[in-house]
């Protein structure tokens, strides 16, 4: 017989505490916008009053990556930036996760080059990639609402000793 | 000035320092030696008949096989006068430049952008390094026998072999030491 281990009163209590968290997490997002190329046009376009991020509690960009959560990395990363793009990651502090907003930073975009980093994956974990070039604002509050989702329904580490779940190796 | 009197004026004024000056596409064209690049960007920057005071661009084109192979080019502007020049140097791989820097100040900036991409020397330059790319690049990547995706990470690729793949539907994005 299977056993169910989740049924024991502790684990029980950690999962309802997950939820609590994560609803309360996924509603006040915190954005970074490390905004290097023309993506950050549509990004101030959707971060202004006509799209209305606030919705979704994501209304408020911190430019100092101690106080985000999500870092939004808008536009070509080129090799020279990727150390600091690397830096700031590093900076943010747990829990934090990072959209990578547009083709460019997904895969590089039209530079397959010399000069530009083919993808942040390459440096940085991504939660989640928006297409397009640049992409519509609609495909931004849609990447919003699916990283909402996957924070609502993530196992938040409240209590979980000192090992990091999020530091990417 | 117009163009022809322009034309005219410098054939006649460089003589003996230049290879040509032609009309091409309603623009002044001057091919000149590079040992008298100095000597003619001086005169043209302080002669008030011609009063170049601004310094619009400076690129240069690698030919890889012709001999020599490369073409240093410079555009300058006159606001008073409202005329324009085009100045080609032909140049033989490796061979020195002397900075006009000291005449027009943006020229420091964009000696550097030249020295950083293709790989031309400026004797006399102030600060010769690179602007544009990283200090450990190594090539100069718009000379034509520089493969362009000759990557040169200043950090480590975390997945080198990775393909691409991202798995939208339902969100699973594999994220080592974090599966949600």
């Amino acid at each position: 017989m299977e056993v169910n281990t989740r049924v024991l009163p502790g684990a029980v209590y950690g999962n309802s505490l997950d939820r609590v968290l994560g609803w309360a997490r996924k509603y006040s997002i915190f954005m970074y916008p490390f905004v290097t190329a023309c993506c950050g046009m549509e990004y101030m376009s959707v971060a202004s009053s006509h799209y209305d991020i606030d919705r979704f509690g994501a209304g408020l960009p911190r430019f100092s990556p101690r106080q985000a959560d999500v870092l939004m990395v808008v536009g070509t990363v080129s090799q020279k930036i990727a150390p600091v793009l690397k830096m700031i990651y590093d900076q943010m502090c747990e829990p934090k996760w990072v959209v990578s907003f547009g083709a460019c930073a997904s895969v590089g975009g039209p530079y397959d080059n010399y000069a530009t980093l083919q993808g942040i994956d390459r440096i940085i974990p991504v939660d989640i990639y928006i297409p397009g070039c640049p992409p519509r604002p609609e495909a931004i509050i849609e990447a919003l609402m699916k990283l909402q989702h996957k924070i609502q329904n993530q196992k938040h580490e409240l209590f979980a000793g000192s090992e990091l779940k999020n530091t990417f190796k | 000035m117009e163009i022809q009197q322009l034309q005219e004026n410098l054939s006649e004024h460089f003589t003996d320092k230049i290879i040509s000056c032609i009309i091409d596409k309603d623009h002044v064209v001057l091919t000149a030696n590079v040992d008298n690049l100095y000597a003619i960007f001086l005169e043209l920057k302080s002669e008030l008949k011609y009063n170049f005071q601004m310094f619009m661009d400076l690129t240069a084109v690698d030919w890889l096989d012709r001999q020599p192979r490369f073409d240093l080019v410079y555009h300058l502007y006159s606001v008073e006068l409202n005329h324009r020049l085009r100045i080609k140097i032909p140049l033989i791989e490796g061979q020195a430049v002397s900075s006009v820097s000291g005449l027009w100040s943006i020229a420091d900036w964009m000696e550097r952008e030249i020295w950083d991409l293709y790989g031309i020397k400026f004797s006399g330059h102030p600060n010769l390094k690179r602007i544009l790319m990283y200090d450990e690049f190594k090539g100069h990547p718009l000379r034509k026998d520089f493969a362009y995706d000759q990557r040169q990470p200043l950090i480590q690729d975390a997945w080198p072999s990775r393909p691409f793949q991202v798995n939208v539907k339902g969100l699973k994005i594999h994220r080592p030491g974090n599966d949600v």
